[in-house]
């Protein structure tokens, strides 16, 4: 079974973001591959170890994200594939699922796996336009796999006040929540192991995208403070705090 | 032939998902509104969302849109679309919706944006960063624009009209339904709703084990009427149910009282409860974001403080 999985190389989240004009900042700040799409890459490795089968990691980004999927390399990946160009910076998520798509119809799959969102930018459809692009059905937050014998696949998704199974024929999209398994650690082998495996730069032109296919619709227009929340009374519990929340819940009169 | 066209979900107790309501009602200041209502129970949340502002409802009551995921529905939208021509089509910002929007985005080639917090005009849409300390005015082009809005963005507020209901007809091929629902699970929490409640008592991962999130149900049980929540990463962790989420990818919330324990405050958390009237932080580390936010912030240990909180309301209550 051949799995791509969607990778992003975002900034750290544990760095307090900065803005560079009307863009998130990115030259210069340490990047981190999106600590959701470990989820993903773990998924499809776990597949492949049951069924056999190949797994490419697929993303788009300036050069630098080559580290995330170095990282997804190292945890086990067998190659990925890189869409960098300059004509990219500042895509939307339509822009963003084309270039995919073109990306992951050029290698063939069985299966797609992404994350539900990414941590950066927290959009959520990028699975579903990605689906509908690939002409695939698309068993979006997923949380657990409950089987995939090559054909069918069949998860429990996860709903507002509970969970749907679903199954759906191959080849399909998933994309996977944080409670679906946990991430392997790279070993020391796997990290110098992923120096050696492939990893694909393309562009553009290599895509067959034209300008139009990939004309970002929307821009920054206006950015402003948003009205502050004042920090109040800070406390240390010296053993008293606990009348002092009652206090204070007695004062908002909910007790 | 609206200005807008709000998608509108059939919540699972068959009544008008709220948000929807919210979306009429914002955007009937912005254009002339109709709305579109799938799956079993459209009908009959059509006169609702004509009271909150819709013209027109179109409404289909097939299984198909309940029993198969996203495809029929994107489908059945992309058509009214093509045949309606909005300028702006809403959504709210959760998974089934953001599923049908993102498959309606790729089907029309039309720019999506998702989190919006407010809406300014049929180009232009805001959305907050940073934990929602910077207000983002974004531009979009072409026509239609896709906007998800996050719920309890607005008010609902009836604009005391009537809608008239039009059946949708619409032919889905079995190549769209492959992704077929054969079980449902509910796993609700027991207990007030969570976006309803005036008081929201949430845990993360300072009350260190599962166990713990049971002296959040007692201080919930002590205080009466209030709700128990917590932040993505015990439910990822499968300490509670997603039902309990609070946050970016789970539900908003704006009680009248909310108390954080063991929460560091991590942006996918704030933007679902800065909203709150009052915040009340309970957390080991004094530099944890929660408590730039919080009236009151304790520093210190929140398995400490719960049990004598719950003698304190306790004893208090009588």
């Amino acid at each position: 079974m051949n799995i791509a999985v969607c990778v992003k190389h975002i900034p750290d989240p544990n760095v307090p973001p900065e803005m560079d004009g009307k863009r998130l900042k990115r030259q210069g700040v340490q990047g981190v591959l999106d600590p959701g799409d470990e989820y993903g890459v773990e998924a499809a490795l776990q597949l492949k170890e049951a069924q056999g089968g190949e797994v490419t990691l697929v993303s788009m980004g300036p050069s630098q994200a080559a580290e995330a999927i170095r990282r997804g390399l190292s945890m086990g990946a067998d190659k990925g594939v890189l869409v960098t160009d300059d004509a990219l910076a500042g895509a939307d998520a339509l822009v963003t699922a084309r270039v995919l798509a073109a990306a992951i119809k050029r290698s063939g799959f069985d299966l797609v796996i992404a994350g539900v969102e990414s941590t950066d930018g927290y959009t959520g459809t990028l699975p579903s336009t990605l689906a509908e692009l690939l002409g695939v059905p698309g068993l979006t937050t997923t949380r657990k796999v409950v089987s995939c014998d090559g054909s069918t696949i069949t998860v429990e998704r996860q709903t507002a006040d509970g969970y749907h199974v679903v199954e759906c024929p191959l080849p399909a999209l998933i994309s996977v929540t944080g409670s679906v398994n946990e991430p392997r650690y790279a070993s020391f082998k796997g990290i110098m192991a992923a120096k050696k495996k492939p990893l694909e730069t393309l562009s553009l032109s290599d895509l067959g995208l034209d300008s139009d296919g990939v004309a970002i619709k929307q821009e920054v227009a206006e950015l402003s403070k948003a009205e502050e929340r004042k920090a109040g009374e800070i406390i240390e519990d010296d053993g008293a705090a606990a009348k002092r929340i009652a206090d204070f819940l007695q004062e908002a009169k909910v007790i | 032939m609206a200005d807008i066209l709000v998608y509108a979900e059939v919540g699972s107790d068959g009544s008008a998902d709220t948000t929807a309501l919210e979306l009429l009602t914002k955007a009937r200041e912005l254009g002339s509104v109709d709305a579109v209502a799938l799956g079993p129970g459209a009908s009959s949340i059509a006169e609702k969302l004509g009271e909150h502002g819709a013209g027109k409802v179109f409404v289909n009551d097939d299984d198909v849109f309940a029993d198969y995921v996203a495809q029929p529905a994107a489908e059945a939208l992309a058509q009214l679309v093509q045949q309606e021509q909005p300028q702006l089509v809403l959504f709210a910002t959760n998974y089934e919706s953001r599923d049908v929007a993102g498959r309606l985005s790729a089907k029309l080639g039309a720019t999506l944006m998702s989190n919006a917090t407010g809406l300014v005009d049929l180009d232009t849409a805001q959305t907050a960063i940073f934990g929602g300390s910077t207000i983002v005015d974004v531009k979009l082009e072409g026509s239609p624009k896709i906007v998800l809005v996050r719920p309890k963005s607005f008010v609902p507020e009836p604009s005391g009209g009537s809608a008239s209901v039009e059946q949708l007809s619409v032919e889905i091929s079995d190549d769209l339904k492959k992704a077929k629902r054969i079980e449902r699970h509910e796993e609700a929490a027991s207990g007030p709703r969570l976006d309803q409640a005036a008081v929201v008592i949430s845990g993360g991962r300072g009350l260190q084990e599962p166990d713990n999130f049971k002296l959040l149900d007692e201080l919930a049980d002590a205080i009466g009427g209030a709700a128990v929540g917590a932040t993505r990463a015990v439910v990822d962790a499968g300490w509670v149910p997603y039902s309990y989420q609070i946050g970016q990818t789970g539900i908003t919330v704006k009680p009248g009282v909310y108390l954080a324990f063991g929460i560091s405050g991590a942006t996918q958390h704030i933007v679902g409860m800065k909203g709150s009237k009052r915040i009340i932080a309970v957390n080991k580390d004094e530099e944890a974001p929660i408590f730039q936010l919080a009236d009151l912030g304790v520093v210190g240990d929140a398995l400490k403080v719960l049990p004598q909180l719950i003698e304190e309301v306790k004893s208090r209550k009588g």
